[in-house]
């Protein structure tokens, strides 16, 4: 929970107004992301550790109980996918 | 029934075909064979303002290619307004008249990824291909400068019949070289590569064997948790069913050629179709309106065996050039299936790909001189 994530090198993630979704944009491919993944997506920007952003979704989205499951079973399949590397 | 304007999307992918000049020869170029006769280009700000229209409409992703972009002395411009509007922007090039320092420009102008293409996994294999010498020296010092630079490392190789041996050496060139993505490409028979094809298409038995290498490298990535993602794109012609092509006819693709021709898809132009020009309409009106984009959008267009088959809705009928191509109408199903009354012509391409002894120096490579030959009229 302490590991930091960040984007991968040549992955660029941003909101599409067109798609009303956010999306993760790589050489020659691009993935639209569900509302979760991108609220989660947005929070990794190479500072803040999996256990921060856990609390800063939390803190937001407070009516969704407890996340850091969900979080981290999320960084964990966009590692395996590597879109994003830990540091 | 479909009819074609229900449910038509934004078109996600926008590549621009910024000019047909190149350098090289390549005998599987997918540029149209009359490339010589289509030499007018739009100017920067013709092109600047396509992307914003593009990006308008809901474009997300951005090829620039050729031709070899690099040619266009305006990239560095056209790449800067792409990153102001937010396009992820893909360079496509074989790497010559690349510089290091014009990789690390276009890194501040905001290009988010370099792919270069390269012939073969040896000097002379790859030369000999190129229609060049020198050019695989300059592609390895590209290659690295692109990943020096810190982008990510996209390299792609066309594979036919005379490199497909090398299979295991251009992946293992790859890993050296420290590649990201690794695209292994087997000709696509449209445009210069179709005239070459029987020069060109492998044999089943090069196929089969390529694709276990493919496989064990890929097991063994996996086993070493090892990043670099390889792509192999074989060739439709040892299918039964075709391709969904482009992911269905202006669904999602927009292609602008050099001169300002809007296609579906980049070889679209051979089709007996007229297409619109961005110089006359405006890029909604092309994508959502035009009969160019309409012809082939939905399912009413269909004939049989494709209009009562099930599958319609997987692969929409296969590839409209190439039903052009081997049956002269491109209303037809893609022959690849093999529902198709014309699939005799893919089962002969694979007959004579187990028999062909072309070699490259009977290939046609494609120049100015050999695309006036083809030129109509
Ligand atoms: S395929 Fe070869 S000849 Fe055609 S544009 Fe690309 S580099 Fe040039
Ligand atoms: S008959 Fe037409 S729709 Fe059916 S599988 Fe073949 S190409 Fe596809």
């Amino acid at each position: 929970m302490d590991k930091i994530p960040r984007l991968r090198r040549g992955f660029r993630f941003q909101w599409e107004p067109a798609q009303q979704a956010h999306v993760l944009l790589y050489p020659e491919g691009m993935v639209k992301l569900n509302g979760s993944a991108g609220a989660i997506l947005a929070e990794v920007d190479g500072e803040h550790s999996c256990h921060q952003i856990v609390t800063i979704l939390e803190q937001r989205f407070p009516e969704a109980g407890p996340l850091a499951e969900d979080v981290s079973a999320f960084l964990a399949e966009a590692a395996r996918q590597h879109w994003i590397e830990w540091l | 029934m479909n009819t074609p304007t229900d449910h038509v999307g934004p078109p996600l992918w926008l590549l621009a075909e910024l000019t047909y000049r190149c350098p090289l020869q390549c005998p599987y170029c997918s540029n149209p064979l009359d490339f010589a006769h289509h030499d007018q280009e739009l100017s920067t700000e013709q092109w600047l303002d396509v992307l914003s229209q593009g990006r308008a409409m809901g474009a997300a992703q951005l090829g620039f290619s050729g031709g070899e972009p690099l040619v266009r002395q305006d990239l560095p411009e056209l790449i800067a307004g792409a990153r102001e509007l937010g396009y992820y922007s893909n360079l496509i090039t074989s790497g010559l008249g690349l510089t290091e320092a014009k990789v690390q420009d276009f890194a501040r102008a905001g290009l988010d990824h370099i792919q270069v293409s390269f012939q073969a996994s040896d000097p002379e294999l790859n030369n000999a291909v190129a229609g060049s010498r020198k050019a695989f020296d300059q592609k390895l010092a590209m290659a690295r400068a692109v990943k020096d630079a810190g982008y990510p490392m996209v390299l792609n190789f066309v594979v036919h019949r005379h490199n497909i041996h090398q299979m295991a050496d251009i992946l293992a060139l790859c890993e050296n070289l420290g590649a990201d993505y690794v695209e292994l490409a087997t000709c696509q028979y449209y445009g210069w590569a179709f005239a070459n094809r029987e020069g060109l298409m492998p044999s089943r038995a090069q196929l089969v064997t390529a694709e276990a290498t493919v496989n064990r490298f890929r097991n063994q990535l996996a086993e070493r948790d090892h990043p670099m993602k390889v792509i192999f794109v074989t060739p439709d012609y040892y299918e039964e069913r075709p391709k969904a092509c482009m992911n269905g006819w202006g669904s999602l693709f927009l292609t602008v050629a050099p001169d300002g021709t809007a296609l579906p898809c980049h070889s679209a132009r051979l089709l007996p179709i007229d297409f619109p020009n961005v110089t006359a309409s405006p890029l909604e009106d092309i994508w959502y309106r035009s009969p160019g984009f309409n012809h082939y959008r939905g399912d009413s267009w269909m004939p049989e065996p494709c209009r009562s088959c099930d599958e319609k809705d997987k692969d929409f009928g296969g590839c409209r050039c190439q039903a052009y191509l081997l049956t002269g109408n491109a209303d037809n199903a893609d022959p690849v299936c093999s529902k198709s009354a014309h699939h005799d012509r893919i089962l002969a391409a694979r007959t004579a790909a187990d028999h062909a002894t072309a070699g490259l120096e009977d290939l046609i490579y494609r120049n100015a001189d050999n695309s006036n030959v083809f030129c109509r009229g």
